[in-house]
């Protein structure tokens, strides 16, 4: 292995500091002359591949041959956009937030809104992709993991659509808080089975759908929910979601004459994010920032960052950023969200931090309600709470940008706002005192019920 | 495959030359303590097993059904730690001369240093590993590094893999190569399936000389059935219920009934 950037740390090691980035690694970014779009895996630098068992190497093989000569099929891809346009209600809106951007230092703000998608969030992008793939490789069953049941229910909803069988892995501590999600992927005709294995969070529902896949892989596709994953999962979940920010950059230049001067996305597993980043990877001077699960603060060790964490490691079939301890086990993450409660992220998202393009950075639970507070009375939307923290963010780096100096009323940023908080309703209530005491919904929102 | 130097390879080689398949035993470090697994791997090792196969408890196990992840949590949670897996196998080598072998996920491996690692495994008189998510595809390090310690490395091939990788996974392999029986995950099956006999026959036309089969057997019966065609027969989670559920006392009968289908010709 050629990574001497982050070579795998020795025991002991576990509350030593993430590896800085050096600054100049951005400067020697935006002299490359290559491109950073379309990267095709497995690798991305000495990241992504496939540590996998060899009993699902031939349905990696199968899937990356049939995704590759989708892509280069025009009827394919005419499929993917009837649905994404009649389906899914692409293109999705990109709204300037002016009260908003007013608490972010006088920048002007736009929200790229993948929450207004059928289902909800980004996901539906994936899953309409993925599901068109496991037609055509005649599958006819699909497997998905979920945590807090987005995912879970973009699945059942995509099977729905296209007449395949369904089944939902999803932890037995997620389906009692989310009861309501569950109903969903039932009422889409998806069966939803509670894992109650290891931990029993999402991590342990994706062993649990790998497990089901090894032994039904003839006629299952599995439909892995993020851009992580054995290759090649990362660089196909990324390719159905490089709408995003395809549609964002064409909008920006049309609502505003210029690019962006900053592009901001929460990163679970990062696939929102990926998506978005993709449109600007190679305009060196859109800086591209993605903000991690901070949880209790990152210092507290109860959070969901890996990348800034800095330590590499193995999981889910790929190599990237892990939160394990010294024995290279895997730690539980912490985060308000539970979509971006995952204790890796994609291989990409790896790359693109070490070489300086995209700068990653936490965001405590307390900062992104506070993001998702002041949106929701700002411009009438609540957000997703994942979402919610790349507003955070946004509001960080429009702040840094007045604090530089810089003309702020000249800046644009640009917010992934992922998915809407209708979900998250329960969550945010009680998390801002809002429930009565004693009723139902204040048990309901304790347990963490996300509408 | 390469056989020079291989401590698994010299006992499958034993156990042929007195007509026998080769008896492999698994069981879980630390299951349910550091002593009771040195105590068990013996007990096998004076019950018939010709080779021991001992799992690091893994945080997320891909590979394993039901029973074993149930052992691996138990052991974490009585506070099993990696560098413990050094004196279980020192433990088991120092009063028996049976190999060694040692069933990782890879992460831990990585998390330590794949050359620190193989150089305890060495020291601590370990024959190599089994890596059920490693492919040769990424192993170009614990290629290295094995080869430097002269360890074992058992790749697993399965029915779904191709002729091309069957091909390049034992020329990979030092020792021998894992037959996955099925399509699936570890645990106890009634049956062992036709697939198993074809993967076998596959890895033997592909050049291995050992090919032992795993995933599913349970009982002397099946060993039965497949020591004819096979150079080793797998064991796991039949042995991990029988230490959970009657101790090193059953674990011992299990070992010996298990030991009496490995006969080459059935009568």
């Amino acid at each position: 292995m050629t990574d001497t950037h982050h070579a795998p740390a020795g025991p002991g090691t576990e509350t030593s500091a993430p590896d800085p980035v050096e600054p100049a690694a951005a400067e020697a970014f935006l002299s490359h002359p290559g491109s950073l779009r379309h990267a095709p895996g497995p690798y991305f630098g000495t990241y992504g591949g496939r540590w996998m068992p060899e009993s699902l190497i031939a349905a990696l093989d199968e899937l990356e041959s049939t995704f590759e000569a989708a892509k280069a099929d025009p009827t394919f891809i005419a499929e993917v956009r009837e649905l994404n346009s009649s389906y899914a209600g692409r293109p999705s809106l990109l709204t300037e937030a002016t009260r908003f951007a007013a608490h972010a230092g006088g920048v002007r703000v736009f929200l790229k809104r993948e929450d207004l998608n059928h289902t909800g969030s980004h996901k539906i992008n994936n899953v309409l992709g993925q599901a068109l793939l496991a037609k055509r490789m005649g599958k006819t069953r699909i497997v998905a993991e979920t945590g807090a049941g987005q995912h879970g229910v973009a699945s059942a909803t995509a099977a729905a659509l296209l007449g395949l069988e369904c089944v939902v892995y999803m932890g037995a501590e997620d389906c009692r808080r989310q009861a309501l999600n569950v109903a969903r992927m039932q009422l889409l005709g998806a069966e939803v089975v509670a894992v109650t294995n290891g931990s029993q969070t999402l991590k342990d529902a994706i062993n649990d759908a790998l497990r089901d896949w090894v032994a039904n892989v003839g006629t299952t596709h599995y439909l892995l929910g993020t851009a992580a994953g054995a290759h090649p999962f990362p660089a196909m979940v990324r390719f159905f979601h490089e709408v995003i920010g395809e549609e964002a950059r064409e909008q920006i230049l049309e609502l505003t004459g210029k690019l962006p001067d900053a592009v901001c996305a929460c990163v679970g597993g990062g696939s929102n994010a990926i998506g978005i980043f993709h449109g600007f990877l190679d305009d060196p001077a859109v800086r591209l920032y993605g903000f991690e699960a901070g949880g209790d603060g990152v210092a507290s060790g109860r959070h969901a960052a890996p990348i800034t964490l800095g330590r590499a490691g193995v999981l889910h079939g790929a190599r990237s950023y892990l939160m394990q301890d010294e024995d290279g086990q895997t730690m539980e993450s912490h985060s308000i969200s539970a979509g971006l409660d995952y204790p890796g992220v994609g291989p990409e998202h790896a790359y693109l931090a070490d070489i300086g393009r995209v700068t990653y950075e936490p965001i405590t639970d307390a900062e992104a309600m506070e993001g998702f507070r002041l949106l929701c009375r700002t411009e009438g939307i609540i957000p997703a709470i994942e979402s919610a923290h790349a507003l955070a963010g946004a509001l960080k780096v429009g702040q840094r940008m007045a604090a530089a100096g810089d003309t702020v009323a000249d800046k644009v940023i640009i917010v992934n706002l992922s998915g809407r908080g209708d979900k998250d309703v329960a969550t945010a209530a009680e998390y801002f005192d809002l429930l009565p005491d004693g009723g139902a919904e204040k048990d309901i929102a304790q347990e963490g019920e996300q509408l | 495959m390469i056989t020079t130097g291989s401590k698994a390879a010299a006992a499958i080689e034993k156990a042929r030359a007195a007509g026998r398949a080769a008896l492999i035993g698994y069981l879980p470090a630390g299951f349910p303590d550091v002593q009771t697994t040195i105590e068990a791997g013996l007990t096998m090792a004076r019950n018939g097993v010709d080779l021991i196969e001992l799992g690091i408890p893994y945080s997320d196990p891909v590979m394993d059904g039901r029973v074993i992840q149930d052992a691996t949590v138990q052991a974490l949670a009585n506070g099993f730690t990696v560098p413990q897996i050094f004196d279980v196998i020192r433990g088991i080598t120092e009063q028996t001369d049976v190999p060694v072998l040692v069933m990782t996920y890879w992460n831990p491996v990585m998390r330590m240093g794949v050359r620190e690692f193989s150089s305890r495994l060495a020291a601590a008189g370990g024959a190599g590993l089994i890596t059920p998510d490693l492919i040769p595809d990424e192993a170009a390090e614990w290629m290295e590094a094995s080869d430097e310690f002269g360890l074992d490395r058992v790749f697993l091939v399965a029915p779904s893999t191709s002729p091309e990788r069957m091909k390049r996974t034992v020329e990979a392999s030092r020792g021998f190569v894992y037959a996955v029986s099925v399509m699936g995950i570890t645990g106890a099956r009634t049956t062992v399936g036709e697939a198993a006999r074809a993967v076998v026959q596959a890895a033997h036309d592909a050049g291995a000389e050992r090919v032992c089969v795993g995933l599913g057997v349970s009982t002397s019966e099946q060993v039965r059935e497949i020591a004819p065609y096979a150079d080793g027969v797998i064991v796991g989670t039949a042995l991990v219920l029988a230490l959970r559920d009657g101790g090193v006392t059953a674990l011992a009968e299990l070992t010996e009934n298990l030991s009496t289908g490995t006969g080459k010709n059935q009568p």
